[in-house]
């Protein structure tokens, strides 16, 4: 009787290992910040790319119905193939401001960036450190952000915007 | 007043280094136990990428704010999730690999002592 017991304990535990590793085996082991979804953004304060006395915080972006947090830099290729969808959510949707933090880059360098592809920022802050983009989740660039007037994450992009991210955008605002 | 220049001097010379050695050495704590999210395996710590510069960055700043280790960690993990800090924070969630070593540990002793009791009584048989 003894012996069945301790083989009882031997075949439970082997048992719960297998379920555990075949629930392990599940769990999505790509890493990434969707999960800030449904949070809300933190304190910040955004100076202009080339006036340190023009700010924006999250009080300005309260107004918004929507906002949409870009991190882009002029090094970054990807934000080159993203900019498009960023000049055209720009143009044909007013219930969305988009706000780009240009990421550790030269001033004239974003600002040649900004001429040659075209603007399609409501405002453009400087994040020249990378401080400002851990308060955003941020841990590679392009990323998007987009919020709502309460702050509160609805999407998150990791990677530059595509069709399919751009349709989900304007689901999402209509 | 000669007195509290060679005060000063000695402060300094010599604690001021101490104070900082020992600020480091809670940096350095604080970022051993981060993971650098965009490297293979490596610490922020270990790691000399941009990711890990700025995130240096951040924990220096709250450091000097007097910010807790605990609070760093629990300002991160709400910004890049659980996934940032090394050794896991106690939760529902992970309740079970808190558990699971003391369980092992448990049932363990417990069937060795078993198979041990059973064969003393085959000997003395």
């Amino acid at each position: 009787m003894k012996i069945n017991i301790t083989k009882f304990i031997i075949f439970s535990f082997i048992i719960f290992s297998l379920i555990v590793f075949w629930r392990g085996l599940k769990i999505n082991q790509n890493y990434d910040t969707k999960n800030l979804i449904g949070s809300r953004i933190g304190n910040f304060q955004l100076s202009e790319i080339n006036s340190d006395e023009q700010y924006i915080s999250e009080e300005n972006l309260k107004k918004n119905k929507y906002t949409l947090i870009n991190f882009f830099a002029s090094w970054c290729a990807p934000c080159r193939t993203e900019h498009k969808f960023l000049l055209n959510l720009s143009n044909t949707n007013k219930e969305i401001e988009i706000v780009g933090i240009n990421f550790k880059d030269k001033k004239i360098n974003a600002n040649n960036f900004l001429n040659e592809l075209g603007n399609p920022y409501n405002f453009v802050g400087k994040d020249i450190d990378g401080k400002i983009s851990i308060l955003f989740g941020i841990y590679g660039i392009p990323e998007s952000i987009l919020i709502n007037n309460e702050l509160i994450v609805i999407k998150k992009i990791i990677g530059p915007i595509d069709q399919i991210q751009f349709n989900e955008i304007l689901k999402l605002i209509q | 007043m000669n007195l509290k220049i060679f005060f000063s001097i000695i402060y300094f010379l010599f604690l001021g280094p101490l104070y900082s050695s020992e600020e480091k050495i809670k940096l350095l704590e604080i970022y051993k136990n981060l993971r650098c999210l965009v490297c293979q395996g490596q610490s922020i710590a270990d790691s000399n990428s941009d990711f890990a510069a700025t995130i240096k960055l951040v924990v220096q700043d709250q450091v000097n704010e007097g910010k807790t280790k605990n609070e760093i960690y629990t300002f991160l993990i709400s910004k890049y999730g659980e996934w940032i800090v090394y050794q896991p924070t106690f939760s529902k969630s992970n309740l079970l690999l808190w558990i699971m070593p003391y369980f092992i540990f448990i049932v363990g002793g417990l069937i060795i002592f078993m198979i041990i009791r059973k064969s003393k009584r085959n000997k003395a048989n």
